[in-house]
């Protein structure tokens, strides 16, 4: 096993000079983290398309005919899917894990470099398969992002011909390149952390993508045995999801299987899934307040043992997703209880980020305003979860409306906050450059303001009986018609939101060229990342010798100290240290 | 999804107890200076190598145990037709035990710093393992004369994906194994072939493991 000795104590890396070794075949973190982030935003991008393209039909079903009824199943799959795996896991792990973590713990680069290189590439593979399901026959799968059997495969349900086995294959291949870049981060955190750097002094954005690293690397082989296993019952003909069943009018070849036996396993790793997507956010979130409110963090040990409990917790709350597959009652009062459970410790990190603010002095800077933006909408999404963690309401709110604008809430704008979040703070480490405020700002209000108005009315909906997954609704008699006017309003919204992101875009080019030079340490943060010699950092990130850290990642506002923040590497001082509590 | 949970819980149970060992409850706001961290920072690149197998069999160890779940939820339903295990099973699985003995001792060899017993161990592994597989292809052999193919009964089903999931993990073990003997048959000294060989021997007892674990399985069920 020729792994490359890295993150050494001395800086022993190879420095590649051709463009090719820098930017394209590249080793060095940093490098594949952002190669990570534009690959992520760019499916990103199509995924959000996509979504424009479902919202016109539902908001105008009479005056587009863009999409047919099989078109609109294929899109709300490949949105789904793309948003939560390929865009928000990719970006939070492969882009901030791999830039973030080896700068934050004082390590010149991650563990296993090469095997860092590699999983990138075969995400990218992993991404471009997927694209390939829109150019076969058929088209890519509407089996709906869950993937159900014995729907998913069988005749009737858009793209069962190829788009199903692509599917599968870019899942299975995703998982793949997910666990070269999980070992990585993982044995990165063992063992390169810099001399100093003990577990409890890492910030909370380390103690996040880490943990979430862990679930993810234990969560997703459910979804790989789950897809090994149904690619060979499509492919092979064998029966383990597939229960007899008849097709088409013919008997078909498969024999009892069990579909529950499928939803089992996907929940084993989709409710996991929402933790790997939730805790990176939840690191990163505590450190953008933080630093921005010039404060430390409220009960940052609360916080870890919150973090490391959730993931704990996190595989046993799986089948509060199957409450209407007819699960015996006393598993659904398990499930309902184990999820009102984990509610705690993600209240008690609501509670500590309010009380982060409180008294703090407060800086509304672009990423400090997403930051508290996310506290807003993760509780909004939140607290509709405790209501759909309980078996009775959850009954008559699956599958409606309700429970998309709560999913949307709590793991699809709050995380994307937090990444708009995260790019604007580390926007000047990684390029040297500042982005133009004024732009961010506008940037973060349109946002926010605009999902607000697309979700909020969704509840509406939802408590109306509006069925989710439906390309039209014509006819049903129980839906008023003015559910068709709140449908037209929520497109409206969803297509400003969809245009405001080119603000985004726009600004982060711009700067890029024309922006104010940063400096090393705009924020005036603690934290490791903000101390390189360089910035950007170049490739093995401390010059000739590595930091030592004396000190936890949030002394802000020291009582005596002469700035309000004291970088983490910065020695004790003489005089006896002030405790801040 | 009980093998999954008891994995699930074992594994919770270790990082948490790591943890703890980590000093989790202290209370980082009071110490400052670098005497809180006691970690000796000889052979990372050793230790990163062995951790990182560490995790990535833990990984491999949660696929195991869902495809084992799968196969008790699968199992009680009414189409379920038992499969006789080949006698064949029970040679393989001695031939698999020497392979891990036979590594065993090559790391040990190498410790010792005796090239050529190192040389003799890394050759007798890859025997022992190839004959293993060899063995498992002989096994497939006979289930398909007896009629039992991939797709006539979900027993059959798992017997073949269980072996064939077992087998690849340890063509990936022979790719390594290869890498390593390449490199000792060049001329590599023993000291260099430490760390190849002891992940090597972690890698293989790991699978002996796996194997008695499954094996176990298929014939009580
Ligand atoms: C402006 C942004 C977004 C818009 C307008 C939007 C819109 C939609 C629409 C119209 C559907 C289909 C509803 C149905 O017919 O059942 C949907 C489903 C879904 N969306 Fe989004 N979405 C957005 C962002 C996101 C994000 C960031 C995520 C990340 C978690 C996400 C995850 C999902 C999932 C998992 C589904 C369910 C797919 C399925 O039913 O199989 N969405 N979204
Ligand atoms: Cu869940």
């Amino acid at each position: 096993m020729a792994y490359v000795a890295l993150a050494d104590r001395e800086p022993e890396l190879s420095h590649p000079h051709s463009f090719i070794t820098k930017y394209i075949w590249s080793q060095d973190h940093k490098v594949i983290a952002i190669q990570y982030g534009l690959t992520a935003i760019a499916v990103g991008v199509v995924a959000l398309i996509l979504s424009v393209m479902m919202r016109l039909q539902l908001g105008f079903p009479d005056s587009f005919s863009l999409i047919s009824p099989s078109e609109y199943y294929q899109f709300v799959t490949m949105h789904g899917m793309i948003m939560v795996i390929y865009l928000l896991t990719a970006l939070f792990l492969g882009g901030f894990g791999n830039y973030l973590i080896p700068l934050m713990v004082g390590a010149r680069d991650m563990v296993f470099p090469y095997l860092n290189m590699l999983s990138y590439w075969v995400y990218l593979l992993s991404v471009i398969i997927l694209m390939a399901s829109f150019f076969v026959t058929g088209g890519p799968t509407g089996a709906g992002w869950t993937l159900y059997p014995p729907q998913a495969i069988m005749f009737g349900t858009p793209g069962v011909e190829a788009g199903i086995v692509l599917m599968l294959a870019s899942l299975a291949v995703f998982i793949v390149a997910f666990t070269m870049g999980g070992l990585n981060y993982v044995t990165t955190v063992l063992q390169a952390r810099t001399h100093g750097m003990t577990l409890m002094r890492m910030p909370l954005s380390v103690w996040g993508i880490f943990t979430a690293t862990v679930l993810g690397l234990l969560a997703f082989p459910a979804l790989l045995v789950s897809a090994i296993m149904m690619t060979f019952d499509r492919l092979l003909g064998t029966s383990f999801f597939m229960p007899a069943i008849v097709s088409m009018g013919e008997q078909s070849a498969y024999d009892g299987g069990s579909p529950i036996l499928f939803q089992h396993l996907f929940w084993f790793f989709g409710h996991p899934e929402v933790y790997i997507v939730a805790l990176p956010a939840f690191g990163i979130v505590s450190d953008l307040l933080s630093t921005h409110a010039r404060k430390n963090i409220f009960g940052y040990r609360m916080m870890v043992w919150a973090i490391v409990g959730i993931g704990g917790l996190s595989f046993i709350v799986w089948a509060h997703h199957m409450y209407v597959s007819g699960m015996n009652p006393y598993f659904g009062f398990f499930f309902a209880t184990t999820t009102l459970i984990i509610a705690i410790p993600t209240a008690i990190k609501v509670y500590n980020w309010v009380l982060t603010l409180w008294q703090g002095n407060i800086h509304l800077t672009v990423p400090m305003l997403f930051a508290i933006g996310f506290i807003f909408t993760f509780v909004h999404g939140g607290l509709t979860g405790i209501f759909l963690g309980n078996v009775v309401v959850d009954l008559p709110l699956s599958d409606t409306y309700f429970v998309i604008a709560h999913f949307h809430m709590v793991m699809g704008v709050s995380p994307i906050l937090v990444v708009f979040g995260a790019i604007y703070h580390w926007y000047p480490k990684m390029t040297g450059r500042m982005y133009n405020e004024r732009l961010g700002q506008t940037h973060f209000w349109m946002t926010f303001l605009g999902t607000y108005a697309i979700y909020l009315p969704m509840h509406y909906l939802g408590f109306l009986g509006v069925p989710r997954r439906y390309f039209a609704y014509e006819g049903i008699e129980f839906i008023p018609e003015s559910a068709q006017d709140l449908n037209a309003a929520i497109t409206i919204a969803a297509i400003f939101v969809a245009f405001t992101q080119i603000i985004f875009f726009a600004n982060m080019i711009w700067s890029l060229f024309k922006g104010k030079k940063a400096g090393s340490n705009p924020w005036g943060s603690t934290s490791l990342e903000w101390q390189t010699p360089n910035t950007p950092p170049i490739h093995g990130n401390w010059g000739d010798e590595l930091p030592k850290v004396y000190r936890w990642a949030y002394d802000y506002s020291v009582p005596g100290a002469e700035k309000d923040f004291i970088p983490q590497n910065t020695p004790p001082s003489d005089k006896a240290p002030e405790t801040n509590t | 999804m009980i093998a999954v949970l008891i994995f699930m819980t074992a594994a919770v149970a270790i990082s948490y107890w790591w943890l703890w060992k980590q000093k989790i409850l202290e209370q980082p706001w009071l110490t400052e200076g670098t005497a809180v961290d006691n970690r000796d920072s000889t052979n990372l690149a050793g230790k990163s190598a062995k951790s990182g197998l560490f995790v990535f069999l833990a990984v491999v160890t949660s696929i195991f145990s869902l495809f084992i779940s799968a196969y008790f939820m699968r199992m009680n339903l009414n189409d379920w037709l038992p499969v006789d295990e080949p006698r064949l099973l029970w040679g393989n699985t001695g031939v698999l035990a020497l392979g891990s003995i036979a590594i065993h001792w090559t790391a040990r060899a190498a410790n010792n710093d005796s090239i050529a017993t190192v040389r003799y161990g890394l050759i007798a592994t890859g025997i022992f393992t190839s004959l293993f597989i060899l063995g498992q292809w002989v096994a497939w052999q006979e289930l398909v004369d007896q009629g039992h193919y991939l797709q006539s009964n979900p027993a059959a089903t798992f017997f073949y994906l269980f072996t064939g999931l077992h087998g690849i993990h340890l063509l990936g073990g022979l790719w390594v194994w290869l890498k390593t003997t390449l490199k000792v048959l060049a001329g590599q000294n023993a000291e260099q072939t430490i760390l190849s060989v002891e992940l090597c021997r972690n890698y293989w007892h790991y699978l002996l493991v796996v194997w008695l674990c499954l094996f176990a399985l298929l014939l009580s069920t």
